[in-house]
This record gives C-alpha cells, sequence and structure tokens, in this order.
C-alpha cells in the first residue's frame, strides 16, 4: 500500500488554516506526507517554483507534480485516495454543491474576517463592525451547518467531509481573534450547533496534531503586527 | 436535446455576464433542455432571491426544484448529473490543474482593464506571467479539453471574447499570434465552436457596455 502511495510532499506553515487543510485530509485517508515549513518573510525556491503564479502555501506534492489551492487539493486526496478511509466529498451531486458552495462563501468570509480583527484592540469602534460581519457569517453557517448535518455530527454526516475541513480549519484563527479583540464569537447561545460541532472537529484523530492553539497564533500576530517577520 | 425524464432545468441569467456564458456552454455541449429567465440586474426577481440569498448573483441553475449557485460549481454538478459527452478531465491531477486555471487564468485582467499608468503595467505583467504559463497547457492540443471543449475551455471561455473587447477599448493588444500562438488559435476555435458562436452577446453591444463601466470606475479614481 505505502510503495503505492508515491512520494508525497506538502509545504506548509503551522500557522496556515490553508495548510491545515490538506495535512487533515491527508490524516484522514492515513497517507503519510514530508512536511516542509516555510519560514514567515521568506519563501523557499521549492516554492517559488511549485507555485509559480501565486507563491502560496499550501502546495501539495506528488510525485513530483505539484497541486496548489487548498480546496483543490483537499479534491485532489480525495480522488486520488479514494479506496482510502472515507469519502471526503459527499456522493451525491447536489450535496457536493452545497458542500462547495459554502466552502467558497467561507473563503469569501472568514480569512477576511480574521484579517481585518487581528490588527485591532478590545472595544474598538472598527473591531465592533467588523465583528458584526464575523457574527453574521458564522449565524449563516449555523444554519447551513443544520440543513448538511442532518442531525449527524458532522458537515459530511457521521464522517469529516469537505465542508468541515473548510470551516473547521479556520477554528484556530477565530479562537485567536476572541483573545485579541476579546469577543466571543464561538459563542453556545448564538450558534450552539456549530460550537458543539467544533468541539467534535478540535477532538477528532485526524485534526487534533494539526490545529495550532490559539495563544500561538496571538503570540504570532504580536510578531507578525511588530514586523519581526519582514526580510 | 436531451428530454427531461421529467427534469426540470432553469437557468437565471444575465446577457454580458462570462460567469452566465460558462454554464449555457455547458448546457449546449451536454445537449440539456432548459429554460432561460434573463434577469433585470436593478430589479432582481423574487425567484432569484430566494434561490441564491446568501449572494443573490446570476448564474443560478434550479434543477427540479434544487437552486445552485457559482458558475464554476454549477459545471461541476453539470458534469456530475448528466454523465454523457464529459467535459471534466478523468485524471486526478488534470482535474486539478484544470480547476487552478479555471480560476487563475483571469487573474488581473480586470485590474489591466480598470486601471492607468503603474497600476496597469503591474497588472498587465501578471496576466502575462499567466498567459505564458495557460500557452504551454496547450501544447499539443487544439483545446485546453483535448481534442474537445472541455471544463477549461468553459472555465476561461469568455477570455476569447472578452480580451478582443479589452483590447480595443484600451488600445493595447495583448494576446497576439507572435507572443501566443496557441492561445491565439485556441481563441479563435473556441468562440466559432457550434456549441459557443451563437451565444456570443453582439459585440457592439458589449463593447459599449464595458467601455461605460471603464469610464465610470476611472472617473471615480480621479
Amino acid at each position: 500500500m505505502a510503495a503505492e502511495r508515491g512520494e508525497v510532499k506538502l509545504i506548509g506553515g503551522w500557522a496556515s488554516p490553508f495548510v491545515a487543510r490538506p495535512r487533515i485530509a491527508l490524516n484522514l485517508k492515513g497517507v503519510a506526507y514530508e512536511m516542509f515549513q516555510e519560514t514567515v518573510g521568506k519563501k523557499s525556491e521549492l516554492l517559488l517554483k511549485s507555485n509559480p503564479v501565486y507563491k502560496k502555501i499550501p502546495v501539495l506534492i506528488h510525485n513530483g507534480k505539484p497541486i496548489c489551492e487548498s480546496a483543490i487539493i483537499v479534491e485532489y486526496i480525495d480522488e486520488t485516495w479514494s479506496s482510502d478511509g472515507a469519502s471526503i466529498l459527499p456522493s451525491d451531486p447536489y450535496d457536493r454543491a452545497i458542500a462547495r458552495f459554502w466552502t467558497v462563501y467561507v473563503d469569501d468570509k472568514i480569512p477576511d474576517a480574521i484579517r481585518k480583527l487581528r490588527p485591532l484592540v478590545k472595544g474598538s469602534a472598527v473591531a465592533e463592525v467588523e465583528a458584526e460581519k464575523l457574527h453574521a457569517a458564522l449565524q449563516l453557517l449555523e444554519e447551513a451547518f443544520e440543513k448538511c448535518s442532518k442531525g449527524k455530527s458532522f458537515f459530511g454526516g457521521d464522517n469529516i467531509g469537505y465542508l468541515d475541513i473548510a470551516l473547521g480549519s479556520q477554528l484556530a484563527w477565530i479562537k485567536a481573534v476572541e483573545k485579541i479583540v476579546e469577543i466571543k464569537f464561538l459563542d453556545k447561545e448564538k450558534i450552539p450547533g456549530l460550537v458543539a460541532w467544533s468541539e467534535r472537529f478540535y477532538a477528532h484523530e485526524a485534526v487534533k496534531e494539526v490545529m495550532p492553539e490559539a495563544d500561538r497564533l496571538v503570540e504570532f500576530t504580536r510578531m507578525l503586527l511588530s514586523g519581526s517577520f519582514a526580510k | 436535446m436531451e428530454e427531461a425524464k421529467g427534469e426540470e432545468v432553469t437557468l437565471f441569467g444575465f446577457w454580458s455576464s462570462p460567469f452566465v456564458h460558462r454554464v449555457t456552454w455547458a448546457l449546449n455541449i451536454k445537449k440539456i433542455k432548459y429554460k432561460y429567465v434573463e434577469e433585470d440586474l436593478c430589479n432582481k426577481s423574487d425567484l432569484l432571491l430566494e434561490h441564491n440569498p446568501v449572494y443573490k448573483k446570476v448564474p443560478v441553475l434550479v434543477y427540479n426544484g434544487k437552486a445552485i449557485a457559482e458558475s464554476l460549481i454549477i459545471l461541476e454538478f453539470i458534469e456530475e448529473t448528466w454523465k454523457e459527452n464529459s467535459i471534466m478531465p478523468q485524471d486526478p491531477y488534470e482535474k486539478a490543474i484544470a480547476r487552478f486555471w479555471a480560476t487563475a487564468a483571469g487573474d488581473g485582467l480586470w485590474q489591466f482593464f480598470i486601471t492607468e499608468g503603474k497600476e496597469r503595467e503591474e497588472a498587465l505583467a501578471s496576466v502575462i506571467n499567466n498567459f505564458e504559463l495557460l500557452e504551454k497547457e496547450l501544447i499539443g492540443k487544439n483545446f485546453f479539453g483535448g481534442d474537445r471543449i472541455g471544463y477549461l475551455d468553459i472555465s476561461v471561455g469568455w477570455i476569447s471574447y472578452g480580451v478582443p473587447i479589452f483590447e480595443e477599448i484600451t488600445e493595447f493588444k495583448i494576446i497576439t499570434e507572435e507572443k501566443f500562438p496557441l492561445l491565439h488559435a485556441w481563441m479563435e476555435a473556441f468562440s466559432s465552436s457550434e456549441f459557443v458562436k451563437d451565444t456570443l452577446p453582439p459585440r457592439e453591444k458589449l463593447s459599449e457596455r464595458y467601455r461605460k463601466v471603464r469610464e465610470a470606475i476611472i472617473q471615480k479614481k480621479n
């Protein structure tokens, strides 16, 4: 089995939620891989060669062939190791479209909210405005969770699926900005379904060693803002 | 036309939208019978708002009462629902490449179109970089999909009629036969394909629309 997998490399960084996605997917499939950690502020030759268009992480390199963009990489992993583990994407075309739609929505709203919130301080007017947007997005995702999960543990049903990975990978940074601006986003009163889901997600075998600690991300933010990573 | 076996397919669109055109081409290639609803984007229908409450945009494909939004997602749905006349590559790596370029190919083009001076130069540089890589994807092929039009052709198909319009308005030629022979040939082959040629919006009308949009944006900045 191992010989058939070929050579699997992942170029990434511990803090990136986008890198967490293929890591979780590979774990779900039981595929071993070699991790190449990028240094913040200095892109490696391997990265620049493997992703000449965007020069961003993650990049999966399978038998020498690079695949870019986290959502595309997750689909590639699901299709390549289709007989290993449960399917990451749903089997029904409409369910797949829904999972892909909400993933587009997550990528549209969440990273931007995190980027805007993390340099702010508690109580700032801008923080209030940006927080409202994040609350609204999470509210919509709560409704999506109700519909997609159909009473089961994850968006994907009994197993972690494509949308679980897409949104779940953002949780570490959501928790980090909660600490930075001191606003509760993962609020049991407002989004009970998602809060319970997030706990199950974090506890999952394929996830727990991948997600960085929120405190570490808060420290990372401090360093980022003070220019510690500048060349 | 594949007659609906009790299937109802409706496409909500707008005449000039390249995202809607993607779906039209896929439906044509798959020979799917569908009803088309032209939306007035300044006065969106209740049905559109009901089917795409999150983004309120076209295209939306409604299949047996279920609504699917986002053009590339609709393409994948069409491929998975109607098995004949396949548009996606079979190989996972080929699929990943096609999906990557579906969004990356257009990067910088809009920026190039709506900016001036240094901003425009930077956008142009990134467009040229991307087109150089995209050109390589056509080596040995008539279309990105090989012998036939596929997902990537459909996804970037708007380049075949959009770029000449941008070039005309900005008075700058990007895709020349000398610099991008394969892309240049592809544009011609794609736009004259049986699935595409009768779907293109009237060039003058489209050009006028883009011209006005560009003027408005540039004026706002100055």
